[in-house]
């Protein structure tokens, strides 16, 4: 299966990339090593570093920074542009729906168990509109190129979406060892994100709110994997970094506990799962949460960001309907495709997975971070079987997709330069207007021929840039 | 500022504060072995010295007898050890990176470059370490990040607790390392002018870095009262009781007058209290009470201004 090179086209440079051949190809092997090892030492005085759950080992291991950047053209951009914000609307309007009068259920356009038997799906809030209508505050929309103008989405994150302190920082770095790529101004800046979020979150402060919004970050705590995210965050927007523990409810009002007293918080965004967020309504031994935090919510005294109940929008199996809500809620066409999905609790689309299951990528309806899924043409036959053997048990667990032939960047490897395939996930932000920055964060599959990004599983990451005209 | 941020600043200084008088005490304990006729002699020093940390007793329970070796493990390494080094780098930096938005980057890069150089050192074989490296690692390192905090951190409530943390640490531990010795400093007849007063003495600045200072400050002969004048009562003294006091209480000033009326100053009263008594005595009136009893006195006090410090600001006015 060949891929989209976003570089080259044979032995031609793609006009994007024009500007960076000769830097890339001229590069002298001791001096990448050299630049190599100083982005890795800046990240790590930094204190960039990711955890990565259920594996033990470094804890302050760093996600490995590619210095080759993914760059793409302002037309190119446009359209991405409009594709992700037409769907940020369409998850919106679907939440707003399906905790108000569920008309695209209704409608017959998709089925009810999908929405209510979710688990996902938050009862506790059916009926509560938060101000202006928003659920999902900040939208990453993952998505993979397989052509010069064929991108698909692969998966949408309403709940809480990481990954933008990458966005960010990969950019400073970048612009810190190599500041003669950036002169001319031709790459726009990304970091103006963390003014646009904080303006976004206090957009969307309660109508109890009077005076300027006290806008607060909960994190779960240091020792979560995306802590330094969360503090980052905090500190350019210039709010408090709250766990549980700082905050308490008295009365009709959500309050952080300070040195000078107690002092009314008005919009947190959360970045905590919904079953943490208050042991009184949902998880009853969650340490994290505000007890009482979900009753000041119902009655309008506090925003959370995304939502609760958000995520019954980024489930695996609504995912295939999203293109539908586009046209039911906007009346447009999706200007972004779905990824043919086979969705394993019809029959047809069973039977037919079962039969091609060496072809497909097969997931989790709820897995995430590249766990619990098979890819098809990299597994054995064993794999193969025994993977056969947990979708039998349960089938409407499952999700099938066509192995894409995701697009590859050139990436600076052992021997050199190569081409690796990559994703990405721009950071779609929706208050009283919808923003995006332009770009996002470049995952990278640095194992030769490998098609996962995670993380979490061997990925890296990249400076995305677009260029302006 | 949150309650649990000024509780991880106020700690951090006291956990920095704490690694290095964990470093002063290898140096001078190293310096006790290289005496000649200390056989006995240096058990009892570095058991003294343990004392001071308040560790002697998981000392004796891990390794019963003195070796230099175990020692500059224990004091430096050991991650049981509460006090040594690296655990109270970690727990410095542990609470830097839980506040990190209340620091800035010149400060966060100290104190982390600290922990990850200290990881370096952790990796590499002990015997080529020797106990003038581990000293000047953590000296160096702490004075940066000390200069990072003076140089660049906003002098607002986060500045007062971290510094609130330095000087009630600092205070504390030149009071107990003084109460392990006291009974060096009681004027004794029959050691009057012999070597060994003299020796001990200097053993007690050197622990508190002031071995130097004090010649410039009195000048002539050790003696005792002049040693414990210098140690507690000696306001140009960077380490004295009443330094250290005046220092905090300062800081405690510093809130009071920010946070203004709705916010308690229980801590700041005693603080100006206990001040106040130490600015009363003269190094004649405490011998006369009795050094143990004084000092016991003082390390009580600096307890309560603690706890006091907890209730004032520390649970958020709940």
């Amino acid at each position: 299966m060949s891929s989209y090179n976003e570089m080259y086209e044979g032995d031609r440079v793609r006009d994007p990339y024009a500007r960076l051949r000769d830097w890339v190809e001229t590069m002298p092997d001791d001096f990448r090593q050299m630049k190599q090892a100083e982005a890795e030492a800046l990240f790590r005085r930094i204190g960039i570093t990711f955890a990565v759950y259920g594996e033990g080992g470094d804890p302050d291991r760093l996600i490995p920074f590619d210095m080759m950047p993914r760059v793409f053209e302002q037309a190119e951009w446009r359209k991405l542009e409009r594709g992700i914000k037409q769907r940020a609307r369409a998850l919106n309007a679907f939440l707003r729906d399906v905790y108000g009068r569920g008309e695209i259920i209704r409608a017959g356009r998709i089925p009810a168990r999908l929405v209510y038997q979710n688990d996902a799906y938050e009862k506790a809030v059916v009926g509560v509109v938060p101000p202006r209508g928003v659920y999902s505050h900040i939208i990453g929309i993952d998505l993979v190129r397989t052509g010069k103008d064929e991108f698909y989405v692969l998966e949408d994150n309403c709940r809480t979406p990481s990954g933008v302190s990458y966005m960010l920082e990969n950019r400073e770095i970048m612009m810190r060892m190599f500041p003669q790529l950036f002169r001319g101004n031709r790459i726009e800046p990304v970091d103006q994100y963390p003014e646009l979020l904080r303006r976004t979150l206090e957009s969307v402060a309660p109508a109890k709110c009077r005076d300027r919004p006290t806008c607060v970050i909960l994190t779960p705590g240091h020792f979560n994997s995306a802590y330094y995210e969360h503090s980052f965050l905090a500190n350019l927007m210039g709010v408090e970094l709250v766990e549980g523990q700082d905050l308490f409810v008295d009365g009709e009002f959500v309050y952080m506990r300070t040195t000078t007293g107690p002092r009314r918080v008005d919009v947190i965004y959360r970045r905590i799962d919904d079953p943490f967020l208050d042991p009184l309504c949902f998880r009853p031994d969650s340490m994290l949460g505000v007890p009482g935090l979900m009753d000041v919510y119902r009655s309008g005294g506090v925003s959370i960001c995304s939502a609760p109940g958000a995520g019954v929008a980024d489930d695996k199996a609504v995912y295939t309907f999203v293109p539908e809500m586009v046209r039911f809620y906007l009346g447009e066409e999706p200007i972004l495709n779905n990824v043919q999905t086979w969705t394993l609790w019809k029959d047809d689309d069973y039977r037919y997975v079962m039969d091609h299951l060496p072809q497909l990528v097969v997931k989790e309806v709820h897995g995430s971070g590249g766990y619990g899924m098979l890819v098809g043409p990299k597994s054995t036959a064993d794999e193969i079987e025994a993977f056969r053997a947990k979708i039998q048990a349960d089938p409407s667990n499952y999700i099938a997709q066509p192995t894409l032939a995701l697009s590859t960047c050139p990436t600076f490897v052992e021997e050199g330069i190569a081409p690796r395939h990559v994703d990405l996930r721009p950071y779609c932000l929706c208050g009283d207007r919808i923003e995006l920055v332009p770009g996002g964060l470049t995952r990278v599959a640095l194992r030769e021929g490998s098609l996962v990004v995670n993380s979490s599983q061997g990925g890296g990451v990249k400076d995305t840039w677009v260029l302006s005209e | 500022m949150l309650s649990r941020t000024a509780s991880n600043l106020f700690w951090m200084g006291r956990h920095l504060e704490r690694a290095e008088t964990a470093a002063r005490l290898l140096d001078v304990g190293q310096r006790i072995t290289l005496l000649p006729n200390t056989e006995a002699g240096y058990q009892n020093e570095w058991n003294s010295l343990l004392q001071a940390s308040g560790t002697a007793r998981l000392f004796a329970e891990k390794h019963g007898t003195v070796t230099q070796e175990k020692i500059e493990e224990f004091i430096f390494f050991d991650r049981d050890n509460p006090s040594s080094v690296a655990c109270c780098l970690e727990k410095a930096r542990e609470a830097g990176r839980i506040v990190r938005t209340a620091l800035t980057s010149q400060v966060w890069d100290a104190l982390n470059m600290a922990y990850q150089d200290l990881r370096k050192i952790e990796r590499q074989p002990r015997a080529s370490l020797d106990t003038g490296l581990l000293t000047d690692f953590t000296t160096g390192h702490t004075s940066t990040v000390r200069g990072a905090i003076n140089a660049t951190q906003l002098r607002n409530d986060g500045w007062h607790f971290m510094n609130l943390g330095y000087g009630l640490e600092r205070a504390d531990a030149t009071a107990r390392l003084l109460d392990v010795k006291y009974f060096v400093l009681l004027p004794r007849i029959e050691f009057a002018g012999s070597g060994l007063d003299t020796y001990q003495w200097q053993v007690i600045l050197r622990a508190l870095s002031a071995h130097r200072s004090y010649h410039w400050a009195y000048g002539g002969d050790i003696t005792a009262e002049k040693v414990a004048d210098f140690l507690i009562l000696n306001g140009e003294s960077p380490r004295s009781l009443i330094t250290s006091l005046y220092e905090s209480v300062w800081q405690l000033e510093g809130l009071a007058r920010r946070y203004g009326e709705g916010v308690p100053t229980t801590a700041r009263d005693k603080g100006r209290e206990v001040l106040a008594a130490l600015q009363g005595r003269d190094i004649d009136m405490i011998f006369d009470e009795g050094l143990h009893e004084f000092l016991s006195w003082f390390i009580r006090e600096l307890a309560e201004v603690s706890n006091l410090v907890h209730q004032d600001y520390l649970l958020g006015g709940v």
